[in-house]
């Protein structure tokens, strides 16, 4: 018997070749590079979709596309974004990191892990395709409300309720691995308040994950039934009730948009700490901070349904406790500040988009809260006020993090160094697009242009030219972002194990050579 | 380089304060309006309150954030100070946020109780959100009408230049009165729509089975452009709100004119209509009501919108053709126009359809009366 054993020598794993390496990957580095793949490909998908929408309002009367296929480009440029670009990026993110910070050789679960990356092309692929059938994809705004999306859709809606399901169960599986990695992996001395920052942002997120994902697949199923099995959960001629829809689907969608930052958050304390050479300020408020984030974040749902008629009582409380999610977000841009403030700052790449998300987020965060005013809220509901509210977390919030945490992390991934004067350029031209797109859409707002239109008023004509322009320019940049990664991934400056000056103390990741070994921590280092 | 540094901190901590100022001033046309009621000026004031507080807050914020990138910069020779946490500023940032934060809802929860006002009006409207028009009926004259996008299809496709009020123009604007409490109960007829003045500062939600309220009071006369603010298919961005308030008499000969405007249209369902009658008039509406969907020409837009040329019911099922105009069709946008419209519409409409674009000469041609329409809704009845 114990011949057998020895001539399978399990020391010495390297990936497999060809296509089955990244088929039948176990390995969460493989794993977490097909995520990102996988998100940057939608991001230019989810882009294109935003260059046909914004091309479409460079002017008004119509002149590019047609009202239906417009909708369709905004609710599934939402609908990618959402699932397919910020969510996978941020997984990928973790299947890189989690191990690697909290010194293992691997997730809890790898072969789960396989399951949930693939299921993810399948879910998008099913989503697409629906765009080139007779009827169109779905048309009825990345939240769906019923009846538009039910009684009034096209039958296409079927297949869009397949992928979300398909979506959630990709979502649950990862999180599954995520927490059992966590709880189960981290290396001897790791208690729980000394995980870094990105494992604990992760921990909370995945908790997020496993209790909306499945609301989110109850909603879609209530849908499926009033379609094709004559149930009438949303169809008032039948009894049921519109709102409810509402209500269900905000009480995954609010968490659902702090599934989308907190991993961010993790990011960027640790990118500012790195480069402030200085520990973060307040470790543990930091995790308070997240922790009643993540709580708050279930009791402000209709925040977003201010204008369906609720009742005195019920405005009042959903404005308050939106107000007071403003508490935690501030508390933490506040350490952000107190840890740049007396460190030694230096400016790489990483930085640069990391300082960009404190201060936008920021701006963000006003809007957001000017939103949880009621009475505002009557004025800005549906305008262009809210689509600049919400890029201004996702974009320079969401997404500047999960660049920032390419640049911080690809040279460690890698082995090499990427191009900082080429970053610096790319992070300066998304700076500015970014701000030139979004900051007018406050203005448009404001002065009364509706989201979700393809044709509007004379008034709007200027702004609407100048986002558009902004818009091109954001888009174009990102494909200089595609080539700094690749050249990095082919050549570049060797990187030293701990990467960035200083950054040995700051993390067990930076103790592994550059790149990495495949089976991360073979033996587990101890922290202290 | 000490000067430098002045200016530099200067221009930060004054530019989005001169920028702000310029687009946020009371004038701007990119501001929130200021609207003509006494709570759209609330709302504005509280608008322009929580904005400066965030001004504040933020210059605040930013310029340390700024100040510590440049003073602590390791070009500089920035050496890191190595504290990592103060429990006393950890507490007092909390606290500070806190107070910030009730300063906030103080205001705010006056304005939501004073824009929230439930009670009966002296003239009560009903709103009913349809795709893609709003139905206005005053409940205590019971009467009522359509309001549809005026602007023409050649302005959106650009083949002729737009006019002034481009896409918030409509056939026939909603009429109140001034200095009188009006109230509106707004509901959807098929998807959600949501009525929206700014100038009033009422935006409620158009729901099926629902009915909501808000509620305004104008002062002045004149005429306010709204628009629809929840996605309710196609033509979301066409079916804008026109509300004109005149003063009260002029009100009251609106509506005795609509009430008699009503009793002529009663009359005109006994009345014997001619074959050219009834295709005059259901041509006309066929272009307002039924050519967004199925297109001037009767081709619809299949599969969504199916063509109306040459098919079986159009042709040779004429009971079919007013079931279908009276009772709409479950699951599509084909809406039961029967509800909303007259005898006299519906008999026209489908008579025009029967003949148009060779229906007619191919078809059995039959032609339908108002007498056929009092006559389905009868046999409905039963
Ligand atoms: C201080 C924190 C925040 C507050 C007080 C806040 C408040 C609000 C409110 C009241 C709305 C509804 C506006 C309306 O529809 O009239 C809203 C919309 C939205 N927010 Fe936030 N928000 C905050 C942070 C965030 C963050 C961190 C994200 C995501 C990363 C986010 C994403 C969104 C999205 C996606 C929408 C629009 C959803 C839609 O209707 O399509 N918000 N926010
Ligand atoms: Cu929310």
């Amino acid at each position: 018997m114990s011949t057998v054993v020895e001539s399978h020598d399990h020391g010495h794993h390297g990936p497999a070749k060809g296509l089955s390496r990244w088929l039948f990957t176990t390995n969460h580095k493989d794993i977490g590079t097909l995520y990102l793949w996988f998100s940057f490909i939608m991001l230019f998908i989810g882009g294109a979709m935003a260059m046909v929408i914004r091309a479409e309002l460079f002017q008004p009367g119509l002149q590019i596309v047609q009202p239906e296929f417009f909708n369709q480009m905004t609710t599934n440029h939402g609908l990618i974004m959402v699932f397919g670009v910020i969510m996978p990026a941020f997984v990928g993110l973790a299947n890189w990191m989690l191990p690697m910070q909290i010194g293992a050789p691997d997730m809890a679960l790898p072969r789960l892990n396989n399951l949930s990356f693939w299921l993810l092309p399948m879910a998008f692929g099913i989503l697409i395709s629906t765009l080139f059938m007779p009827e169109g994809g779905p048309n009825f705004g990345w939240t769906f409300y019923a009846p538009l999306s039910t009684t009034y859709a096209p039958s296409t809606v079927n297949f869009f309720i397949f992928s979300v399901h398909i979506m959630g169960v990709s979502s649950i599986l990862g999180s599954i691995n995520i927490i059992t990695t966590i709880f189960n992996m981290r290396a001897p001395g790791m208690t729980l308040m000394k995980m870094p920052l990105f494992v604990w942002s992760w921990l909370i997120t995945a908790y997020l994950l496993i209790a909306v994902m499945p609301v989110l697949a109850g909603v879609v199923t209530m849908m499926l039934m009033d379609i094709n099995f004559g149930t009438s959960f949303f169809n008032a001629a039948g009894g049921g009730d519109p709102v409810l829809f509402q209500h269900v689907f905000w009480f995954f969608g609010h968490p659902e948009v702090y599934i989308m930052i907190l991993p961010a958050f993790g990011i960027v304390s640790h990118i500012i700490e790195t480069f402030s050479r200085k520990p973060i300020f307040g470790y543990s408020s930091m995790v308070y901070a997240m922790a009643s984030i993540a709580i708050l974040s279930f009791v402000v749902w209709a925040h977003h349904m201010f204008t369906v008629g609720m009742p005195l009582a019920g405005e009042l409380f959903f404005m308050y406790s939106t107000m007071l999610i403003a508490i935690p977000t501030g508390v933490k841009v506040f350490n952000w500040v107190a840890t740049m403030f007396r460190g030694s700052i230096t400016f790489e790449t990483p930085m640069l988009f990391s300082i960009a998300f404190v201060a936008l987020f920021t701006i963000g965060g006003f809007s957001g809260l000017m939103l949880a005013i009621v009475p505002a809220d009557f004025q800005y509901h549906d305008t262009y006020f809210v689509v600049a509210h919400f890029h201004y977390v996702l974009v320079p919030g969401a997404l500047f993090g999960i660049i920032a945490a390419a640049y911080y992390w690809l040279p460690k991934w890698t082995g090499n160094m990427y191009d900082e004067t080429l970053g610096k350029l790319h992070f300066w031209l998304t700076f500015i697009s970014v701000n030139v797109t979004f900051f007018p859409m406050h203005f448009v707002g404001l002065a009364g242009m509706p989201r979700r239109y393809p044709d509007y008023a004379l008034q709007f004509a200027d702004f609407n030219a100048l986002i558009s322009v902004g818009a091109f320019m954001f888009g174009i940049t990102q494909l200089l972002f595609l080539f700094i990664v690749i050249k990095t991934i082919r050549s570049g400056k060797q990187a030293k194990p701990e990467v960035w000056e200083g950054a040995g103390d700051l993390g067990l990741e930076w103790t592994l050579s550059s790149p990495p070994p495949y089976h991360s921590f073979t033996v587990q280092p101890q922290v202290k | 380089m000490a000067y430098i540094r002045k200016v530099f901190t200067g221009f930060i901590l004054v530019l989005p304060l001169i920028f702000s100022s310029l687009i946020f001033s009371e004038t701007s046309d990119y501001n929130m309006p200021i609207g003509v009621t006494e709570v759209s000026e609330s709302i504005f004031g509280l608008h322009m309150l929580i904005f400066w507080i965030c001004v504040v807050i933020g210059v605040i914020v930013f310029s340390i954030m700024f100040w510590s990138l440049w003073k602590y910069r390791k070009s500089k020779g920035a050496v890191a100070a190595d504290f990592d946490d103060n429990f006393w500023l950890e507490i007092g940032w909390t606290v500070a946020a806190t107070l910030v934060l009730v300063w906030m809802a103080v205001p705010s929860t006056q304005v939501m109780v004073e824009a929230y006002d439930d009670a009966e009006g002296e003239i009560n409207i009903l709103i009913t959100g349809h795709q893609w028009k709003w139905h206005y009926e005053y409940l205590e004259d019971e009467v009522g009408f359509f309001s549809n996008l005026s602007t023409s299809q050649e302005q959106i496709d650009g083949e002729v230049p737009k006019g002034e009020f481009y896409l918030r123009e409509v056939d026939e604007p909603l009429v109140i009165p001034t200095n009188t409490r009006v109230r509106f109960l707004i509901t959807g007829n098929d998807v959600i729509h949501s009525w929206w003045v700014p100038d009033f500062a009422v935006k409620q939600d158009a729901i099926p089975g629902f009915i909501n309220t808000a509620w305004t009071n104008v002062p002045e006369p004149g005429i306010f452009r709204g628009a629809c603010t929840e996605l309710c298919g196609i033509k979301h961005a066409f079916m804008p709100v026109v509300v004109r308030a005149v003063e009260r008499e002029e009100f009251d000969a609106f509506i005795a004119e609509k009430v008699a405007l009503a009793e002529e249209e009663r009359m005109l369902t006994s009345k014997v209509w001619t074959k050219d009658e009834l295709m005059a008039r259901g041509e006309s509406f066929y272009a307002t009501n039924c050519a967004a969907c199925h297109q001037a020409n009767g081709q619809g837009i299949p599969p969504v919108f199916p063509s109306l040329v040459g098919s079986q019911i159009t042709m040779f099922d004429s009971n079919k053709h007013i079931e279908i105009l009276m009772e709409g069709v479950q699951g599509s946008a084909m809406a039961a126009f029967g509800e909303s419209y007259s005898e006299v519409d519906i008999a026209s409409v489908i008579t025009y359809t029967r003949q148009a674009w060779s229906n007619g000469e191919k078809g059995d041609g039959v032609i339908v009366t108002p007498q056929d329409i009092v006559a389905y809704k009868n046999r409905i009845d039963l």
